[in-house]
């Protein structure tokens, strides 16, 4: 690992996004507008005296949710045109390291990520009066998680795409399926005993657990902790495998 | 190994330090060597032999470049002239025979911060400035700061260093590129085909520019399938369909092709290569 490399990777890629200002505005603003159309959605529910309304849990997941999609769909398509163009074999002749490149990508999103994360919470708290126990802060802190965990996930899903028609199809096959189980649309416990033991082995739901905890203590739980070290543990191992992708040398 | 070569010994009269052996120079391995190669040899191939997907790419290739010169690589489109040169990095791997760059195998972790690559595609970011190209490349090898303003006047692009990539022309964008690896001020720079698309004045100045990093001791390895550029190296490898048909310098390629035009002296060779087929 070489600090000076990975800063350098980080801020070519956060370059390269500087210059695609339309992408940057779709990163801050989309998320904003698609709370406010689940809050307008909610509008009129009658909600019982103490219970929560949806807005306050669906808004909260889709906070940590968005970023996880963005990220994952930005970064399988630099990392194809990075593998594409030909810049990935220049840059693995070189002597940067392998993590150093992956990690630069990881920082430069999740500094994005946490762009994101912070206007998407700033709109759910104070335009549509978010209403949960637990700081703003962890919010944000599951939230570029999540990012990560997307930047992870689409380093090495970009490996197994040729095009990028390919590679935004990973999107069904690796994001969809973990936002239908993470407890979203139906709580895990009341799942089938079967889709409860897949969404047992996807990141997501541990990422999505830890905002229901963040929801209903002020300070931050055990269980909490527990949720952040699987959903780290997780990047980590796809992050390995993806630099198992990366190779020097071809056939 | 190109078996039809052994036969003929003609003389071979660059000295083992700048120049290539090869094939031809077969003739001379029996006789004690004058001339001790100071270091390492630049490029050190044995048997060098390179199959993709069932096809042989290269066929047992014996070579060695030596340092501190032109070497160039010529030969049709398809003669494997470019995974020659990702052999010679260390992208390519190898089926068989050996490779050794600067004394080391090809693509050995030290050798990354002494060779230096253009591929034939320009791999450079499209989307950030010329500077923001040359610095990040940079900032990977143990360079000064003013190294990247050097190699962006080095190639001519200073007056558009803050242009992006994208803005460029071919050309322009191709010589981004170039830039990219002379920033890293290697030991060995490997250019697949660096002048094609240029003007002519433009190809002028960087055979110029290539002749006077030879001087201060760069070694260049330069592939073209223009016979013409020949004459700006200092001795040359030739290839055809995988095979090295000859090592050789341009005044021995006129020579043995019998006309000054080395267009027509490397045709004059294929056809004597094939006529020896044949028999």
């Amino acid at each position: 690992m070489n600090v000076h490399m990975l800063g350098a990777t980080a801020a070519r890629v956060l370059k390269q996004l500087r210059d695609d200002r339309r992408s940057i505005a779709l990163i801050l603003v989309v998320p904003a507008l698609l709370l406010a159309v689940v809050y307008y959605l909610f509008e009129n529910e009658t909600v019982l005296p103490g219970a929560p309304r949806t807005f306050d849990r669906v808004g909260l997941m889709m906070l940590a949710i968005f970023p996880f999609v963005v990220m994952f769909l930005i970064t399988s398509i630099t990392m194809l045109r990075e593998r594409t163009t030909g810049t990935l074999e220049r840059l693995l002749t070189t002597p940067i390291h392998k993590a150093d490149l992956l990690f630069g990508y990881g920082l430069a999103f999740s500094l994005m990520a946490a762009l994101q994360a912070a206007v998407a919470t700033a709109v759910a708290y104070f335009v549509f009066e978010l209403n949960i126990e637990g700081s703003g802060g962890l919010v944000i802190l599951i939230a570029v998680i999540n990012a990560v965990l997307g930047v992870a996930l689409g380093l090495l899903c970009s490996a197994f795409a040729r095009t990028e028609f390919q590679a935004v199809q990973f999107m069904p096959v690796v994001v969809v399926p973990q936002i239908l189980l993470c407890g979203l649309f139906v709580a895990r416990e009341e799942m089938a005993d079967w889709l409860e033991a897949i969404s047992n082995v996807m990141p997501l739901t541990y990422a999505v657990d830890a905002l229901q905890e963040t929801a209903a203590n002020a300070d931050p739980t055990n269980e909490f902790w527990v949720d952040l070290i699987v959903v780290s543990g997780c990047v980590v191992v796809v992050l390995l495998l993806a630099s198992l992708t990366l190779r020097r040398q071809s056939k | 190994m190109a078996k039809h070569l052994k036969e003929q010994s003609q003389p071979y009269d660059g000295g083992p330090q700048r120049g290539v052996r090869g094939p031809d120079a077969d003739g001379q391995r029996s006789q004690p060597d004058r001339v001790q190669q100071p270091g390492p040899a630049a490029v050190a191939a044995r048997d060098l032999t390179v199959r993709r997907s069932g096809n042989t790419v290269l066929d047992g290739l014996d070579f060695t470049v030596g340092t501190g010169a032109i070497t160039g690589l010529l030969g049709p489109s398809g003669s494997g002239k470019t995974t020659l040169m990702r052999a010679m990095v260390g992208v390519q791997r190898i089926s068989g025979g050996t490779i050794e760059v600067l004394g080391r195998p090809a693509g050995s972790p030290s050798l990354r911060s002494r060779v230096g690559y253009v591929a034939q595609t320009s791999s450079v970011y499209p989307d950030i400035t010329v500077e923001d190209n040359v610095r990040y490349f940079a900032a990977l090898f143990p360079v000064p700061r003013s190294a990247a303003a050097e190699a962006i006047d080095a190639v001519g692009l200073s007056p558009y260093a803050k242009r992006r990539a994208a803005d460029l022309s071919g050309g322009q964008f191709s010589r981004v590129s170039l830039a990219c690896a002379l920033v890293s001020q290697p030991d060995l720079l490997i250019l697949d085909e660096p002048t094609v698309g240029l003007d002519p004045v433009l190809r002028v100045e960087l055979w110029d520019r290539f002749a006077r990093m030879a001087e201060a001791g760069t070694t260049l390895i330069i592939s073209s399938h223009v016979m013409e550029e020949a004459s700006h190296c200092q001795s040359l490898l030739l290839l055809r369909e995988g095979r090295l048909l000859s090592a050789l310098s341009p005044a021995d390629l006129q020579r043995r092709g019998g006309s000054e035009d080395l267009e027509r002296a490397f045709l004059a060779l294929i056809r004597d290569a094939e006529t020896r087929e044949a028999a």
